[in-house]
């Protein structure tokens, strides 16, 4: 297997989709690691899934490019998807055939798949995401977790060096969604490069090393995990019954204080800039403020998630 | 397709077609000799002709019925069931996966046509005498000879339904509902019929793709008239390289979005 120039699963380069007069996915330019386990957020209508079936060369782009593995899709969609797995927007399969079959019939239509070694794989797969019991029933038997898991098995069918994921853990119960965790961990020590797209954020923070978040089709923010976290400014909270000294304590180390109250206190919280969070608590003491609470907090990668793509619940487009 | 209910339901409807004309025939014969059509009434005296009668009656509407169905949800049955998609990223190849799906359709004509006359020569068999039978042009021919017709005259259906199961094919690749291209390709074998029977259109009357369907009657004559097996097979030859040409453009950039 040659590996891609520049150790890049995925890249695009003004990738864009309009359907009629509306833009799905506007010049969009992803870089995915190789190796990484990269989440891959945004609202519901925001453009992932759009981008997703242009990278599996299901759907064509208006302009811009795309390299999956190093080579361009969709053009060599044939040399490049047996190498890539995938689970897109839900499972689907035929309900009229049992769960076995149905692998059997997806591995059937990859040339490259070797028949001898399909019974075996198709167990394997079935074992690992714990439906091996189960794999003899005819699908219309399965609940959805079930067939959300058989499209997990349908991805991990072949040995792949990319696995792409569109919203696994939907209709999974909480153990089926820390086995997906646990089956995102192991892939990655094989060396699978994992694409995630998922609008739960508290699962990509768990797995996940890389992330980019769409919004209205456009990618406003990519990097690693730490790097989109550095991107908020940590905020100092400090819970005291003393508000205005506390604030004139933040006025001489350079902070501007914001102060809430509460019933019998103040909560005094300011952005932290450049101020050395250790220096803050010995100020406050020698100016006999009484401290009840003190804390440092980075943004959450769900602060991040709203103050990028907006806070309201209606859907933009 | 054979791991289906539907299709072998489909088969089972058509088996049905053979075995009730014979019934019926049976049951009113035994009052009223000699009433009837000509054509139905020579069942009563030979086993081996309920076949052809069932195909006549089965081609203008029950088996494009059941290719109609079979072939309008090759692709749109995917697309329904959410599995073309995966069948894509597989990655099984547009191309293929068109081709792949077209010879399950032909597959399927070959099984329905076989159905009627295998079922039709049985349910003869068992129900009426059998012997050397009279064919159309007043010529005798032996058993083993009407057997052998019997099986060119499913070829000749089964070449006849080609031509509609690649339109179907086609329509198919329109659309995402399965009905619907089921539907829209019965209405076309329908419609195709209708045009046939307007004296005012006889110009276009060649190229209708049921033009010939009936015309397997010629091969029940001595001697055997090639004529229409040949136009036939060319004018399905035709249907089939447009509506593929079609199908093929419609789906190799097609935006899969189901």
């Amino acid at each position: 297997m040659t590996r891609d120039a520049g150790g890049m699963a995925i890249e695009t380069a003004g990738l864009t989709k309009r359907f009629g007069s509306q833009v799905a996915v506007n010049s969009v330019d992803l870089s995915v690691p190789s190796g990484s386990v990269f989440g891959f957020l945004g609202p519901n209508g925001s453009g992932k899934t759009t981008t997703i079936r242009m990278l599996l060369g299901l759907v064509t782009a208006t302009s811009g490019r795309a390299t999956v593995l190093g080579h361009d899709m969709p053009g060599n969609a044939l040399a490049v998807l047996p190498e890539v797995g995938a689970l897109v927007e839900g499972p689907g399969f035929y309900p009229f055939l049992s769960g076995a079959a149905n692998l059997h019939r997806l591995d059937g239509a990859d040339r490259l798949a070797p028949s001898a070694t399909r019974s075996a794989r198709v167990e394997t797969a079935l074992e690992r995401v714990g439906l091996g019991g189960v794999g003899n029933k005819k699908v219309k038997a399965y609940s959805l977790g079930m067939k959300q898991r058989l499209g997990l098995a349908n991805a991990l069918l072949s040995p792949r060096r990319l696995i792409v994921l569109d919203e696994p853990t939907n209709g999974l119960d909480p153990q089926g969604t820390r086995e997906v965790r646990s089956l995102v961990r192991s892939l990655t020590e094989e060396g699978t490069t994992v694409f995630v797209s998922s609008h739960l954020l508290a699962e990509i923070e768990q797995i996940c090393t890389h992330a980019a978040i769409m919004s209205v089709g456009n990618l406003v923010a990519q990097g690693t995990i730490e790097d989109l976290r550095s991107v908020g400014a940590p905020t100092v909270t400090v819970s005291t019954p003393d508000a205005a000294e506390t604030a004139s304590v933040f006025a001489t180390l350079g902070l501007a204080a914001e102060i809430t109250h509460t019933d019998d206190a103040a909560v005094v919280t300011a952005q932290l800039g450049t101020v050395d969070p250790d220096a803050i608590v010995p100020a406050l003491i020698a100016a006999n403020v009484r401290i009840r609470g003190f804390s440092v907090l980075r943004p959450s990668l769900e602060d991040l998630f709203v103050q990028l793509t907006g806070e309201g619940f209606d859907i933009v487009q | 397709m054979f791991r289906r209910r539907r299709t072998l339901a489909m088969l089972g409807a058509v088996a049905l077609i053979p075995i009730l004309i014979a019934i019926a025939v049976r049951v009113s014969s035994s009052r009223a000799t000699g009433r009837g059509p000509a054509f139905l009434d020579q069942i009563s005296q030979n086993g081996l002709f309920v076949s052809f009668v069932a195909m006549v009656v089965a081609i203008p509407l029950f088996l494009p019925l059941t290719v109609g169905v079979v072939a309008g949800d090759t692709i749109a049955g995917e697309a329904g069931g959410g599995t073309l998609r995966y069948l894509l990223v597989a990655p099984a190849g547009r191309v293929r996966l068109l081709v792949v799906k077209y010879l399950g359709s032909a597959v399927f004509c070959v099984a329905a046509s076989l159905t009627v006359i295998v079922f039709g020569t049985l349910i003869g068999v068992i129900l009426f005498p059998t012997g050397p039978v009279t064919l159309l042009s007043g010529d005798t021919v032996s058993v083993g000879e009407s057997l052998l017709r019997s099986l060119l005259v499913a070829s000749y259906v089964t070449i006849s339904l080609l031509g509609l199961s690649m339109i179907g094919l086609f329509i198919s690749t329109l659309t995402d509902v399965p009905v619907g291209s089921m539907a829209a390709t019965v209405v076309m074998a329908v419609a195709s019929q209708v045009l046939d029977q307007l004296p005012q259109l006889d110009w276009l009357h060649p190229f209708l793709f049921s033009h010939y369907w009936l015309s397997f009657a010629d091969l029940l004559r001595q001697p055997i008239s090639w004529d229409s097996y040949g136009s036939n097979a060319i004018l399905q030859g035709a249907y089939m390289v447009i509506f593929g040409a079609l199908a093929y453009g419609r789906f190799s950039a097609k935006d899969i979005l189901s």
